[in-house]
């Protein structure tokens, strides 16, 4: 199996505080990560280094094996890589349709020129709707950001970093302030989203252990600074210790999974036509 | 940058909602009908009080595709009509230059290469930092041209020679020049400039500039490039300030650091509300609005200064929209009454 992101003895640190310490990790082609720990745990230093944002103190990230330690935002998603984020992050006064094309704007180079036509770009056109219809937005196209629901937001963050097309996606806790029935469409919908746009991988930090339980591949735990943990769930919710250092909770019941970016219980036409 | 929460914007930059509506370049076609027609029946006074808002609306074109587009409020803007006014004066009375097209070219020319390093040191700050080095700069370029006195003739100023259109002298007064020939000229100007502005906006680059008003961080993380698009937007800017600043020196005929007093580039932010910065016609709707105003004040009370400024308290308090905001909304409920 192929590498997308590696971390290698990963040390962050601000000042004399030791964020990250030792922190190895990596994602394979197909897989769905979840990065869980109790707060201030570093993971959402761990989602900034990943992602280029942070240039770690010591040791090396690499995407597709060429180091990224703080190339940034735009370099980022050029390579491949694009991010969702933690708190509701919308374009307010722009569009369904415009926040999508921003992306499908950059990744199609097509700011070069000042006096190129958006609206006659076909190309751009067929992106944005495509993104949309994933993310059963269509309908909301032509309203402002602001007009959404707040579920309606999260998903349009979502969605405006899947039409970068990304082969690898890092979210920051994608079902926060959504409702516990919501939770699992949305995460439905999410690994529905990539196999139908082709990204490889994603990084979720999650804190719903059920939600962790029931889709993720594998799961990075973090404590102070250092991976605690990096199991698959059937190995993960069997150590009760492990548990309780996380969350202090009880384990959640395991159930059948359905998250895995490769294997999935879609057709066999529909699976070569995403993979 | 290392929280990832921020999310920027400036205050006063209503989002350019209208930008994406066909009924803005209506507008403009409207007002520019209306003004290719004036002067079959205006008085030579209108006329007069018209080219100098030919060239405003210009300059605030740029201005609001700065502010109203890429959510930059710049407060040392006249400096680009300085750089237009200044080389429309030196090509005239030192050179000896008259051609005004040679003149629209090296103010473009100028005001570029000024927008470049002004812009590449301000673009890196935003809000209020941006605001405030811009205004910096103006009033660094205002004692350059009043200290200099041996090329700019300091607060004397430059006498700006009438220059030849397309080749061609014309005879006759000062008034019956600029409100003939140079009044179509200016005009046609303006047309242009407004026509190639609305691609601009209506651009992939056009909705880059709008994703980074809303919020530059998510921007970037689109792969939007948030500091090379600021100064592209604020070297464009620059050169329709640039191209302004030419046609208000012919107007005057006279460049002196007047025009790059820091009123002026106050005048121009206050121009851009009144019109509102949401709005493509904001521009257009607000210098024709502030120049009318302005000489209907001026005449009536030499407290003229006192009712613009009231004007623009009530503005911003009761209509943030400002012109452009209050006539698309009647038009909205009239469209819906009827
Ligand atoms: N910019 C910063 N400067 C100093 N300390 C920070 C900074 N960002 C985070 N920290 C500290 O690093 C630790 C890990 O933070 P964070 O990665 O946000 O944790 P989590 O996302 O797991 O809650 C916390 O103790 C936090 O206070
Ligand atoms: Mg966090």
């Amino acid at each position: 199996m192929t590498t997308l992101l590696e971390a290698r003895t990963v040390c962050k640190s601000y000042g004399d505080f030791h964020a990250l310490t030792d922190v190895s990790l990596s994602v394979a082609d197909g897989e769905f990560i979840s990065i869980v720990g109790p707060n201030g745990a570093g993971k959402s230093t761990l989602v900034n280094v990943l992602t280029g944002l942070l240039r770690p103190t010591s040791g090396r990230v690499a995407f597709r094996g060429t180091d990224i330690g703080g190339i940034g935002p735009v370099e980022l998603a050029r390579r491949g890589m694009a991010r969702g984020f933690q708190l509701v992050n919308v374009f307010p006064e722009l569009t369904v349709r415009e926040t999508l094309g921003v992306a499908a704007s950059s990744r199609l180079k097509r700011t070069g020129n000042p006096l190129r036509s958006l609206v006659r770009d076909r190309e751009i056109a067929d992106a944005v709707e495509e993104v949309a219809e994933i993310f059963n937005l269509r309908h909301r196209l032509d309203q402002p950001a602001r007009a959404l629901s707040q579920g309606e937001k999260k998903l349009l963050d979502v969605a405006s970093a899947f039409a970068l097309k990304p082969e690898l996606i890092l979210i920051d806790e994608p079902t926060s302030g959504v409702s516990t029935g919501d939770k699992h469409s949305i995460m439905e919908l999410l690994i529905d989203a990539c196999r139908k746009a082709g990204v490889r991988g994603i990084i979720q930090v999650e804190h719903d252990m059920d939600l962790v339980a029931r889709y993720s591949d594998r799961i990075v735990a973090l404590q102070a600074g250092r991976v605690l943990a990096d199991e698959k769930p059937e190995v993960f919710f069997k150590d009760p210790a492990l548990i309780a250092a996380v969350v202090g909770t009880r384990p959640p019941q395991l159930r059948p999974k359905a998250a895995n970016l490769n294997t999935s219980s879609e057709t066999a036409s529909q699976r070569s036509a995403a993979c | 940058m290392s929280a990832p929460h921020i999310v920027e914007s400036t205050a006063l930059a209503r989002p350019a909602a209208e930008a994406s509506r066909a009924s803005g370049l209506w507008a403009f076609l409207v007002i520019v009908a209306a003004m290719a027609a004036l002067p079959f029946f205006a008085s030579t006074y209108t006329l007069t009080l018209m080219v100098p808002f030919f060239a405003l609306a210009i300059a605030l074109l740029g201005f609001n595709l700065l502010f109203g587009y890429t959510g930059l409020l710049s407060f040392g803007h006249a400096m680009f009509l300085s750089i237009g006014a200044y080389s429309a004066a030196v090509m005239t009375s030192k050179l000896g230059i008259l051609s005004f097209e040679l003149i629209l070219l090296v103010s473009i020319a100028a005001s570029v290469i000024i927008a470049v390093p002004v812009g590449f040191l301000c673009v890196r700050y935003t809000r209020i930092f941006f605001g405030m080095l811009t205004l910096a700069f103006g009033m660094l370029f205002h004692s350059v041209l009043y200290k200099f006195y041996g090329i700019t003739g300091g607060d004397q100023g430059m006498r700006v020679l009438r220059p030849l259109l397309f080749g061609m002298e014309f005879e006759g007064g000062k008034t019956a020049f600029l409100t003939g020939p140079f009044y179509y000229y200016a005009l046609g100007l303006l047309t242009a400039l407004g026509l190639l502005m609305w691609r601009i906006v209506r651009s992939p680059f056009g909705l880059h500039l709008q994703a980074i008003r809303e919020n530059a961080q998510k921007a970037s993380y689109l792969g939007v490039e948030v500091t090379r698009m600021r100064l592209s937007a604020y070297v464009i800017s620059g050169v329709y300030g640039g191209i302004g600043g030419a046609i208000l020196a012919i107007t005057i005929g006279l460049a002196d650091p007047e025009i790059v007093y820091w009123t002026q580039s106050g005048n121009l932010v206050f121009m851009a509300v009144l019109g509102g910065s949401g709005a493509f016609i904001g521009p257009v709707v607000g210098s024709l609005a502030f120049v009318l105003l302005q000489d209907m004040v001026m005449s009536v009370t030499q407290y003229w200064r006192f009712v613009m400024g009231a004007v623009l308290i009530l503005l911003v308090v009761f209509f943030p929209g400002g012109l452009s905001g209050i006539a698309g909304g009647l038009f909205t409920r009239f469209k819906r009454g009827s």
